[in-house]
């Protein structure tokens, strides 16, 4: 019980510091946002070949992982939630990419079913 | 006793808003943010096997693909992935102002962003008119003309595109118009003085669904109206 009162104690910190993030921090992720919206509506018009899509989706990558470390205070987060948002992303990219994987290969083998 | 009064009352209440099965707020507050997190997890995977979906027949039919999302308006698309990152640092400072404590600005805070996303929903469905108008729906009379009125590239597989950019962007709208009934109880609220700087847990979980609301955007907008803008794979 004395373990679970120490426990509380040091969340109690922990939280007080993600209380008030300062307001600079959040207008420069913002700005970043922003300017990086417009980069990769921009960069879309330019024709880098096969890189575009990789391109587009690393920008909106960065640009989440802003949002979610800075708006939604992961960064200043419990551990346990940040294990809970980590394995969910993985179990995101086990969707996505398991399911790719078969998709972007088939067509390689001349496999029946493609 | 005015509101002014009354949360001046809350504040001095440590365990103002704290159930009684919770030992203290920072306790209660954690599994509010992990239940909160967790059901955001599930919406995560429902949009995601829509992603996938997307992924798999971008992969199949590209030329389709890149003949319909060149159909959308990029400059419209940019400008209103802007109104959703305003809205989202109005709710990010929302939720600043709850934990200050300041009933006004907070009040003001939730206000705008329930006006920004109503400026965004206006200007889909402005999107969605001019799709009806040129017979982008799926359906009987669904046909896609590039800018020279020729037939698309594919054009039997585009409507697989415009039934991914209606389903994936409906699904998202119809989050924001689930969150305008949210924020408008909130606001009513945040009004009467109910949320303090010691519990304003609806206002934060609230801004981390509006948050995610916004990432799903983050990635429908280079997916559905960034493809091949070069034209490379058009002509």
């Amino acid at each position: 019980m004395s373990g679970q009162g120490k426990t509380a104690a040091h969340g109690k910190h922990e939280n007080h510091a993600s209380h008030i993030v300062p307001v600079p921090v959040y207008l420069a992720v913002f700005a970043t946002l922003i300017v990086l919206t417009w980069v990769t509506a921009y960069v879309s018009t330019v024709d880098l070949g096969p890189l575009n899509i990789y391109v587009a989706l690393s920008i909106a990558v960065f640009k989440a992982s802003l949002v979610v470390l800075f708006f939604m205070h992961v960064k200043y987060g419990t551990r346990l939630t940040k294990m809970i948002v980590g394995a969910g992303l993985f179990w995101l990219v086990l969707l996505l990419f398991l399911v790719m994987i078969d998709i972007w290969t088939r067509s390689w083998m001349g496999v029946p079913g493609r | 006793m005015d509101n002014e009064t009354l949360m001046l009352e809350h504040e001095q209440d440590e365990h103002y808003g704290l159930q009684h099965h919770f030992e203290n707020q920072e306790q209660q507050k954690d599994a509010s943010t992990i239940g909160m997190w967790t059901f955001l997890l599930t919406e995560i995977m429902f949009f995601g096997g829509l992603f996938l979906a997307y992924f798999i027949y971008r992969q199949w039919y590209p030329a389709a693909f890149a003949a319909a999302s060149n159909n959308t308006d990029l400059w419209l698309g940019a400008a209103n992935t802007t109104v959703l990152i305003c809205s989202s640092l109005t709710m990010a400072m929302g939720v600043h102002a709850a934990a200050l404590g300041k009933r006004t600005m907070l009040v003001l805070f939730l206000v705008l962003t329930l006006m920004l996303g109503g400026i965004f929903l206006g200007v889909k469905a402005y999107e969605y008119h001019d799709k009806w108008v040129k017979h982008e729906i799926p359906g009987a009379h669904f046909e896609c003309r590039d800018e020279k009125g020729a037939p698309c590239a594919d054009e039997q597989h585009t409507q697989l595109f415009f039934s991914l950019y209606f389903g994936m962007t409906g699904l998202h709208a119809s989050h924001m118009i689930i969150g305008f009934g949210i924020l408008l109880v909130l606001i009513v609220q945040s009004w009467q003085g109910k949320f303090t700087s010691g519990w304003h847990t609806p206002i934060e979980m609230f801004g981390l669904y509006w948050h995610f609301v916004d990432i799903v955007w983050i990635f429908l907008f280079p997916l559905l109206y960034l493809i091949d803008r070069s034209g490379r794979g058009l002509h």
